[in-house]
């Protein structure tokens, strides 16, 4: 073999590898996807929806606790989260540009963004759960907030960086005080890709586990109270998957795939956001 | 005339009412992050100072954990949650790095768009469900299809010795790699697509193939940004909490053997902490605190990293 064959061959060998490597990455999301589906869709019927758990030696019933949990803690969650995380964006976008605690508050929001979420969990436990004397819906929200915030703060100033300067020069130079550019100017222009990366921000909490574990804890049983116990579509995976009972891994595969398509659901409706806004512009 | 116009310059240039109270509104929310991140530490060194206090620096080297006697030490976790992580980028790396220049080098125009976001959607699968696929199908794969050959190949080595009983330190970090895939080829890609088209082009016209370009001219000028990418990686693998937690087998002991349970620093606290009392809650908060301070250090490390190679741009921000 003549050295350019050669090289030619190992050129080969190695973009194959690497459409290899893809394959290897796309294998368990298939996997993953079909086996949800597979085991997952066999428990889904009305009865999933609108009934409670059954006692564990029991068969039917369904996941309606923890279906409604999981959208009142979510929501209390980015209720809080949301507007923080978004002002926190704004500020780093129109003022923390190029002053120090900008910069400060930048960097610390990103590595904040990788603190395992657990931390957090133990956090909440003892500021909300240990003061209250008891665990509840509300301090796990909290916990899924201070979560969600580092996490919005820098998609929303990301937003509203990409806002073209020219727009905010004709504001101020019309006679708009800042505020008035910042918020009906720069803000609004940039508002779907801030909706966008909330949406993404709902997204990744309705999946957490972990910092509910000490917070809203998890129950059997329905409830709606703030300052109770409550159980998620996560919490309720995690318990009935590690518990020895069939029907209850039953539900879990179940509960998985419906927390799945809540996930990719909001994951959707954040591309969809951003891909009106540029068939507008 | 002189002073009318100096008035105006100068009512101009001292903001108005609203503008102060815009900017102060804004800040007092933009420090409410940072302000938690500085609560946080705060609150756990307070939570774990008896611990601390008791058991000092020996805390991290001390192999028993027993709650009966009220002994704590977290070698066990700490040596877990570093093999684990360390399985995960084995496996996570060359196939994210090689996703990553597959994605920016050689795949057909078409393919690009949504093979990318098929594997960012890795990302997106919550970590429990991670965690319920590893019980009910990774490990029955593993029991079946990979284990046997490993212990026919490599049973007599320590690292493959003993039973296999499902959850294990591998099932722990196969499953990490699938989670921190997404992450390390998302900021690798992009790190690897910031790399100037000229290099490439210098490269192909002086002769080489489209492999040499890669391998002689662009891995090396994203260097410090893919190893950003895998330390990103890492920081992941370190603090992730439930996937790991259902498949580990969650066990006290340092064993090198990696088809034997053991434990990580995450899946402890998650396990004990409800139950926890005392000595033995305030030592999970140290954990908690170890765990937390060397996650930011990672996290630290690898954004100066990403940094160097594409600095003011958002490298990864999506995946951040």
């Amino acid at each position: 073999m003549t050295r350019n064959a050669r090289r030619r061959l190992v050129s080969r060998v190695m973009t194959a590898a690497t459409v290899v490597a893809a394959l290897l990455a796309l294998l368990p999301l298939f996997m993953i996807f079909a086996d949800l589906v597979a085991k997952g869709a066999s428990s889904i019927n009305w009865h999933f929806f609108v009934q409670d758990p059954p006692p564990p030696s029991e068969t039917g019933g369904g996941v309606r606790n923890a279906i409604v949990g999981t959208l009142i803690i979510v929501g209390l969650g980015s209720g809080i989260g949301l507007p923080i995380g978004i002002l926190a964006g704004v500020y780093l976008a129109e003022y923390g540009a190029y002053t120090r605690l900008g910069d400060v508050i930048r960097f610390l929001a990103d590595v904040m963004n990788g603190a395992p979420s657990i931390i957090i969990g133990i956090f909440a436990w003892t500021w909300l759960v240990r003061p209250m004397n008891g665990f509840s819906a509300l301090a796990g929200a909290v916990a899924l907030a201070i979560l969600m915030i580092p996490m919005v703060t820098r998609t929303t100033e990301e937003m509203v960086r990409l806002v073209p300067n020219s727009l905010r020069e004709a504001a101020l130079a019309l006679g708009y005080p800042r505020w008035r550019t910042a918020l009906s100017v720069v803000v609004r222009t940039a508002w779907p890709g801030i909706v966008t990366g909330g949406l993404v921000g709902v997204a990744r909490i309705a999946g957490e586990t972990a910092p509910l574990l000490f917070t809203a804890l998890g129950s059997l049983n329905f409830s709606t109270s703030l300052t109770g116990p409550m159980e998620t579509l996560s919490l309720q995976i995690y318990s009935y998957a590690i518990s020895p009972f069939e029907a209850w891994h039953r539900l879990a595969w179940g509960a998985a795939l419906v927390l799945m398509a809540l996930v990719l659901i909001f994951g959707m409706l954040a591309r969809l956001v951003t891909r009106t806004r540029f068939r507008d512009a | 005339m002189a002073d009318a116009r100096d008035t105006t310059a100068r009512r101009l240039a001292t903001p108005s009412w609203g503008d102060v109270v815009f900017r102060a509104v804004l800040t007092l929310f933009a420090v409410i992050g940072p302000f938690l991140l500085l609560a946080i530490i705060g609150q756990l060194a307070i939570e774990s100072w008896p611990s601390i206090q008791k058991y000092g620096i020996g805390f991290i080297f001390n192999s028993t954990w027993d709650p009966v006697h009220d002994i704590y030490g977290a070698a066990p976790m700490i040596f877990g949650t570093l093999l684990s992580s360390f399985i995960a980028l084995v496996i996570a790396v060359p196939l994210a790095v090689g996703v990553a220049i597959f994605l920016t080098e050689f795949a057909p125009k078409w393919t690009r768009g949504p093979v990318a976001t098929l594997v960012e959607l890795l990302a997106a699968i919550p970590s429990v469900v991670y965690g319920l696929w590893g019980i009910f199908v990774l490990i029955p794969l593993m029991r079946s299809y990979l284990v046997p050959p490993l212990k026919a190949l490599f049973g007599w080595t320590p690292f493959f010795s003993g039973p296999f009983y499902g959850s294990s330190m591998l099932a722990a970090g196969i499953i990490l790699a699938i989670m921190i895939l997404p992450y390390i080829s998302s900021v690798a890609r992009e790190v690897v697509h910031a790399v100037p088209a000229s290099q490439r082009e210098a490269a192909l016209a002086l002769g080489a193939t489209r492999w040499e370009a890669v391998w002689t001219t662009i891995l090396p000028y994203a260097r410090s940004g893919i190893v950003g990418a895998v330390v990103l990686g890492l920081g992941r693998a370190l603090g992730e909490t439930m996937a790991v937690t259902m498949v580990i087998g969650n066990r006290h002991d340092i064993g090198i053997s990696l088809i034997q349970p053991g434990y990580s620093m995450a899946a402890i606290i998650a396990n004990e902490f409800n139950e926890a009392v005392g000595m033995q809650r305030a030592a999970l908060f140290e954990i908690g605190l170890v765990l937390f301070g060397v996650t930011i250090l990672v996290n630290a490390a690898a954004r100066v990293l990403v940094w160097r190679v594409a600095r003011g741009r958002a490298i990864g921000s999506s995946a951040l």
